[in-house]
């Protein structure tokens, strides 16, 4: 299971792959971090050299511009060398397997991997093969799991709404193909929400989803009907027509959020997109940058959650114990003690 | 060895339907009156069974074709060593087991190989492309015991309708596993909690069921005989029986692996329970495993698939389906007994009658006369499967370190 993977003996972080099986206080941990990270970037700039002497190597098998730019400049703040490797699915069946590239670069003394591949389950298995010092992010595997993304749209959440107990959030969209949708709802029942919605024509929701905590709506309208916070996703291109939906139309029409959808809502309701979006399919141009929209507070907030959760798995003293590092290493522990208090 | 005494045993005999203690012999290949002695050897079967060899419905070689995962010699000796005297080999290998030529050679290398005796399913279609018949009859008279398309498609309902005729002209059975290509669309898992939850795309049973639907109806028309193999579902039980109830020539194996795991064994994204059809819910485990209690599923098979290292050395999507499973064949089925769902006879019946019977072999059975396809079983030989163990070049199995209640001990072949 991944929380044997992911976790040290002791209960922290030792790779990031799924938020299934982390705890509350973990995952508040994490959030409380990345508070500080956030609180302290009114200096423009400033780095923190908590990675100082580290490598982190973004390995992306999957095109990403957003998470890959946030995840380069969490680790650059946090003062890591970095290197951006966006491998085309087909240069792994040249012949070379996914295990062969892991070891090529693990040879290069890389300390931490950011993943992200088509196939769910790929951080695991990057995990599982991984030489005990490297670790592993997980930055999107398949359908399965998006667990920075859940971070800091937990973070951005509770910046607005810190008692989750009182919480109504409904997530609209395609629930079958996202690894967002799904992190999001480990990540809120963890923090206790006290309803969890995903909202979607029958096409788009895979069975079984009630047993991860939630309640199933084929209409909107009811699915909003007392939320919080609507969480809104991305409708890949190659599923807006065919078998799935009959077209980005009539998505929008029985699915999209639009001024008018919303003006029903009481005005507190908070508006949430992983981005990019689609304007005109999940959601209106004029509601995504309006006033109860926090998608470009997302974006921001991706970047002191990442630097959270690598500084939380890189700069855990006992994490290197055994492997003896440069002085560079005991530096930044020492930074990272004077950052944090 | 030439002659053998076997005194004391417990006798199951499937094909009389007793189960008794007593001696049993055999000289060149042929059970002989146990008073005809003496015998080069005499084993004391004391506390031991003895049944007829294992019939495998569906045992995959990977030889000709695939041999870094399996050659003829490792996988027909591992079956035999696993108590499995004969063995269905489908006709998916490289080349397609298509014409005549292909058969002569797997006979060929077969024979050289020396393990376990090595029957065909010849190609239902040309290459298993599902379009264009292939010679069915020349395949029939080459040797092979059945058709089938394995888990290829055949293209639409009129190729497979006239595909059920044709065979059944020939009196050829056609062994299908019913998978709907178009519901299965790639999944790797069966559709439900498990799957949603890891995001692995899925198989609903309905894949299962249509497929069934399609080719029962087709019975219908035409009487051919049909062999389902790899039922997966409690759907697929309840069109099993009904079909049955209506008289029609129809037939079902399961997995022994079925009758065990469910979509639960896919946990932290265990690519050792990757297999097709996929493992699914408690409640169809339990459905397939009535089934072959009442005898209403009249044959257990291995589905043996072996693989390399690398084809299972993937995030789970990427690899390969596929259990190596002839080593935990008879030991899953004396799990059965142990947990009281089948007697000793009944298993020897799943094992042996059942399938024989499915593919039209003559009768199996303890009587003097009879070839000596044997296997000595120690039920209370507790073991452990160690993957170092094995026999098969697989070592893809999701039962690694499961205790098993006994083995077969000895096998002879007639």
């Amino acid at each position: 299971m991944s929380d044997t993977l992911q976790l040290t003996a002791d209960g922290r972080l030792r790779h990031l792959l799924s938020i299934e099986g982390l705890s509350k206080p973990l995952l508040t941990d994490i959030l409380d971090t990345a508070e500080q990270f956030a609180n302290s970037r009114n200096s423009r700039g400033r780095k923190f050299p908590l990675l100082h002497g580290k490598t982190v190597v973004n390995l992306f098998f999957e095109a990403s511009t957003r998470t890959r730019m946030t995840f380069e400049l969490a680790a650059k703040r946090l003062s890591a060398d970095v290197l951006n490797l966006q491998i085309a699915a087909s240069s792994t069946s040249k012949g070379e397997t996914l295990l062969d590239t892991l070891k090529t670069m693990e040879a290069m003394q890389v300390d931490m991997f950011v993943i992200r591949h088509e196939a769910s389950g790929a951080a695991h298995f990057f995990a599982q093969h991984a030489a005990p010092e490297v670790a592993i992010l997980n930055a999107g595997d398949g359908r399965h799991a998006h667990p920075t993304q859940a971070l800091l749209d937990m973070f951005t959440i509770r910046r607005h709404r810190p008692d989750f107990s009182r919480l109504t959030v409904a997530i609209v969209g395609d629930i079958l193909h996202s690894r967002v949708a799904r992190s999001d709802i480990h990540a809120l029942r963890i923090l206790g929400a006290k309803e969890i919605r995903v909202v979607g024509p029958r096409t788009l929701i895979p069975a079984g989803i009630e047993d991860m905590g939630v309640t199933v709506f084929n209409d909107l309208d009811s699915g909003l009907k007392g939320a919080d916070v609507i969480m809104l996703l991305r409708l890949q291109k190659e599923r807006m027509v065919g078998a799935f939906l009959p077209s980005t139309g009539e998505f929008h029409r029985d699915f999209g959020l639009t001024r008018a959808r919303l003006a029903k809502l009481p005005p507190e309701v908070l508006v949430m997109h992983p981005g990019p979006i689609n304007r005109g399919v999940e959601i209106e141009g004029d509601v995504a940058y309006g006033e109860r929209s926090l998608i470009l507070e997302q974006v921001e907030h991706g970047i002191a959650v990442r630097m959270a959760v690598m500084a939380m798995i890189l700069g855990e003293e006992t994490r290197f114990a055994s492997t003896a590092r440069s002085d560079s290493e005991r530096s930044a522990m020492d930074d990272r003690a004077g950052a944090s208090q | 060895m030439k002659s053998v005494l076997i005194r004391n045993v417990r006798r199951l005999d499937p094909q009389a339907g007793t189960d008794a203690s007593g001696d049993l012999a055999f000289r060149d290949g042929v059970i002989v009156d146990a008073a005809s002695g003496p015998f080069d050897e005499v084993i004391d079967g004391s506390g031991l069974w003895l049944m007829p060899g294992i019939v495998d419905l569906c045992a995959r070689t990977r030889d000709p074709g695939a041999t870094q995962k399996g050659t003829m010699r490792s996988e027909s000796n591992a079956a035999f060593a696993a108590g499995i005297t004969a063995l269905c080999l489908p006709p998916d290998t490289k080349p397609v087991i298509d014409n005549t030529a292909v058969v002569i050679r797997v006979n060929r290398i077969a024979k050289a190989a020396g393990g376990a005796y090595v029957y065909m399913l010849g190609a239902l279609t040309k290459g298993l492309e599902g379009d264009a018949l292939a010679e069915i009859s020349a395949l029939k008279s080459a040797g092979c015991v059945g058709v089938t398309n394995g888990l290829a498609p055949v293209a639409n309902a009129l190729v497979a309708r006239r595909a059920l005729e044709y065979a059944a002209s020939l009196g050829m059975t056609v062994h299908v596993v019913p998978l709907d290509a178009a519901l299965a669309n790639n999944g790797c898992a069966h559709e439900g909690a498990v799957a949603t939850r890891l995001g692995l795309a899925s198989i609903p049973v309905a894949a299962e069921a249509v497929a069934m639907r399609q080719w029962i109806s087709l019975v219908e028309d035409t009487g051919a005989r049909v062999h389902f193999g790899r039922l997966s579902s409690a759907r697929g039980v309840e069109l099993l029986a009904a079909a049955k109830a209506r008289g029609l020539p129809i037939s079902a194996d399961v997995a022994a692996h079925q009758l065990f795991l469910t979509d639960a064994a896919l946990e932290g994204f265990n690519a050792m329970a990757h297999v097709l059809p996929p493992l699914r819910s408690a409640a169809d485990r339990e459905a397939l495993r009535d089934a072959v209690g009442s005898g209403l599923i009249e044959a257990i098979c291995s589905d043996h698939q072996p693989h390399e290292r690398d084809a299972k050395t993937n995030p789970l999507p990427l690899t390969e389906p596929g259990i190596s499973a002839l080593e935990t064949l008879l030991p899953l089925g004396l799990q059965l007994v142990e947990q009281g769902l089948l007697s000793p006879l009944t298993l020897a019946s799943r094992l042996v009658r059942g399938p024989a019977q499915v593919l039209g072999l003559p009768a199996r059975g303890l009587a003097v006369g009879a070839p000596a396809d044997l296997c000595l079983i120690d039920p209370s030989q507790e073991w452990r499967l160690q993957a170092a163990q094995m026999n098969s070049v697989g070592r893809n199995t999701p039962f690694i370190g499961t205790r098993f209640p006994g083995r077969a001990t000895r096998v002879w072949r007639g």
